[in-house]
């Protein structure tokens, strides 16, 4: 059934934090490897080691560059399925393969009634959605819907392979419709945010802006570089060899 | 967004087929359809064909069209899964008015089934174009007059190929040629004002708004996310057609309005229909192709934010 549910049990979801983030694509190879085996399998690629290589990824990661000269921040900035409250790419789906789960809120595509005619794709604002050109149908993030609820894993394991992976802990999962969870707490405390939150999809995934840099960088105070002095003999020989020819 | 060449050679040829199985079935209805049975019978075929050819090519650019059976379920919800039921609901009435025009049937009936037939051609063409207009990721597309626009299209094409039937079967055009001529006009209206409008739009959203970081100011690429481009950037990032849309949607005003307008002007003076209306269709038809194209090739879509673009 394409039609959204009204509400959710659980908002499961991830919290991204941009200040520690460091682009490593740890998160989305990670992804790719345990989902071409997993629910969304396979995700193709097609010429990957040629010169016009493509393929279905669930998780990409940009880089962009704010401001300008010593006020410049490069942020690296994860990109997957918000598994927003009230997307559109639920209710476009006309045959309900596209469904967002009461139990826990994860939107998810069922493989075995998807037609790939890519309107959830056209309906997602975020290109979250990427199709699969060799199995004709839509594939998404699912949260790691085999990993989080799998017993056969180690305790430890059972949370998203991005966030199992990600070396620096940039990611975190839990549910956010819990007030009192750990990601909750961290998006209140960081003031965490939605990605273009004017569109209305009401995303459940949260980002933590970069930290507000403590101590502004002036570069007309860098004192210049250091000249070859000492006080044991070889420095002041190598201090001697450095003024002659520099002369 | 990708054009992609089975959409529109679905909507230009189902929006003609819809349009002219409306002309027909008010022609049945108010009893103004000459020339005996087999020129309706005729156009029945033809518009039948149409639309059939249409929807088949549809069909070919799904991923598995063997499943397509499950697209009719989600009519609560989906305006492609209501495009589906409208269009296999109005083969029932078209089919038995085809059949009663053929073997001959109680009038009442025929009126009956050629009412059916006229809101299932007229629903079917405004679900074709809700599903568009329901895309709020697309300003081009997200509009009260794309719906306007397809149905004008759909009623204006339909009733070139209405004229042109009935010229060929030795008729008159009577009402249907200056009915047919002012749908060509008003398409043609709805259309200039809708490019007026696209241009003029900005879009409301932005690249700030799509990362929601905006007291870091504007942010540019450093790193995409990939190698080469994309599915998302292949799909909705498509931009060679803007290139070229000016000459493009001159164009379209020469191919699909003026040059069929003027020969149906022309035929509707000089009785010399038939000719006129054969060079007049088959412009419109190439005109209908490049507006589709560009519909699709103009469209901005909101995630190619994160790929560059500023405003979408």
């Amino acid at each position: 059934m394409t039609t959204l549910p009204p509400a959710t049990d659980k908002k499961l979801g991830l919290v991204i934090d941009l200040d520690i983030c460091v682009g490593c694509q740890a998160c989305a190879t990670s992804c790719k490897e345990w989902n071409t085996g997993g629910y969304s399998a396979p995700l193709s690629d097609h010429d990957p080691y040629g010169a016009d290589p493509s393929g279905a990824w669930l998780n990409r990661i940009h880089s962009y560059e704010f401001g300008e000269g010593a006020a410049a921040k490069t942020v690296h900035f994860p990109r997957s399925c918000l598994h927003c409250e009230t997307p559109d790419c639920v209710t476009v789906c006309p045959t309900g393969a596209s469904y967002k789960r009461v139990e826990d809120g994860i939107v998810l595509v069922n493989p075995d009634t998807c037609i790939g005619c890519k309107l959830c794709s056209w309906a997602c604002p975020y290109g979250a959605r990427e199709y699969d050109h060799d199995d004709g149908v839509m594939k998404k993030c699912t949260l790691c819907v085999d990993r989080i609820y799998n017993e056969t894993l180690a305790e430890e394991d059972r949370i998203p392979a991005c966030v199992r992976a990600c070396p620096t802990g940039a990611r975190a999962f839990g549910d956010l419709g819990d007030p009192d969870s750990d990601v909750s707490r961290s998006v209140a405390a960081r003031d965490g945010f939605n990605l273009l939150d004017e569109f209305g999809y009401r995303p459940v995934n949260k980002y933590l802006p970069p930290r507000k840099t403590s101590v502004p960088l002036d570069l007309s105070e860098t004192p210049p570089p250091e000249t070859a002095t000492g006080t044991t003999a070889i420095e002041k020989l190598f201090a001697w060899v450095d003024r002659t020819l520099s002369s | 967004m990708h054009p992609a060449y089975s959409v529109i050679f679905f909507t230009v040829a189902s929006g003609a087929g819809y349009g002219l199985l409306f002309w027909l079935s008010l022609a049945a209805l108010v009893g103004a359809m000459p020339g005996g049975r087999w020129l309706m019978v005729a156009g029945m075929l033809l518009a039948l064909a149409l639309v059939t050819f249409g929807l088949l090519s549809s069909a070919r650019h799904l991923g598995h069209p063997e499943r397509a059976l499950g697209a009719f379920s989600q009519w609560r919800s989906s305006w492609l899964s209501r495009e589906a039921v409208a269009a296999a609901a109005t083969y029932v009435p078209a089919g038995l008015l085809l059949l009663l025009a053929a073997f001959g049937g109680a009038s009442a009936v025929a009126s009956f089934a050629a009412l059916l037939t006229a809101l299932g051609a007229a629903a079917t063409v405004y679900c074709t174009a809700r599903i568009y207009a329901s895309l709020r990721t697309i300003r081009h597309w997200n509009r009260k007059d794309v719906v306007w626009i397809y149905l004008a299209l759909a009623l204006a094409s339909g009733g070139l190929l209405f004229c042109l039937l009935l010229a060929l079967g030795g008729h008159a055009l009577g009402i249907a040629g200056p009915l047919s001529l002012a749908a060509l006009l008003a398409a043609a209206w709805l259309k200039a004002r809708y490019w007026a409008a696209v241009d003029a739009d900005p879009g409301a959203y932005t690249v700030e708004m799509a990362l929601g970081m905006p007291d870091l100011g504007t942010p540019r690429p450093l790193d995409p996310p990939h190698t080469m481009p994309n599915f998302v950037m292949r799909e909705m990032g498509y931009s060679v057609g803007r290139k070229h849309a000016v000459k493009l949607r001159r164009g379209v005003l020469l191919a699909l309005f003026a040059v069929p307008a003027v020969l149906l002007a022309l035929s509707l003076i000089t009785g010399l229909s038939a000719p006129l209306l054969v060079l007049g269709v088959l412009s419109a038809a190439g005109g209908l192709l490049v507006e589709r194209w560009l519909f699709f090739a103009e469209a901005e879509h909101v995630s190619q934010l994160y790929y560059g673009l500023q405003r979408a």
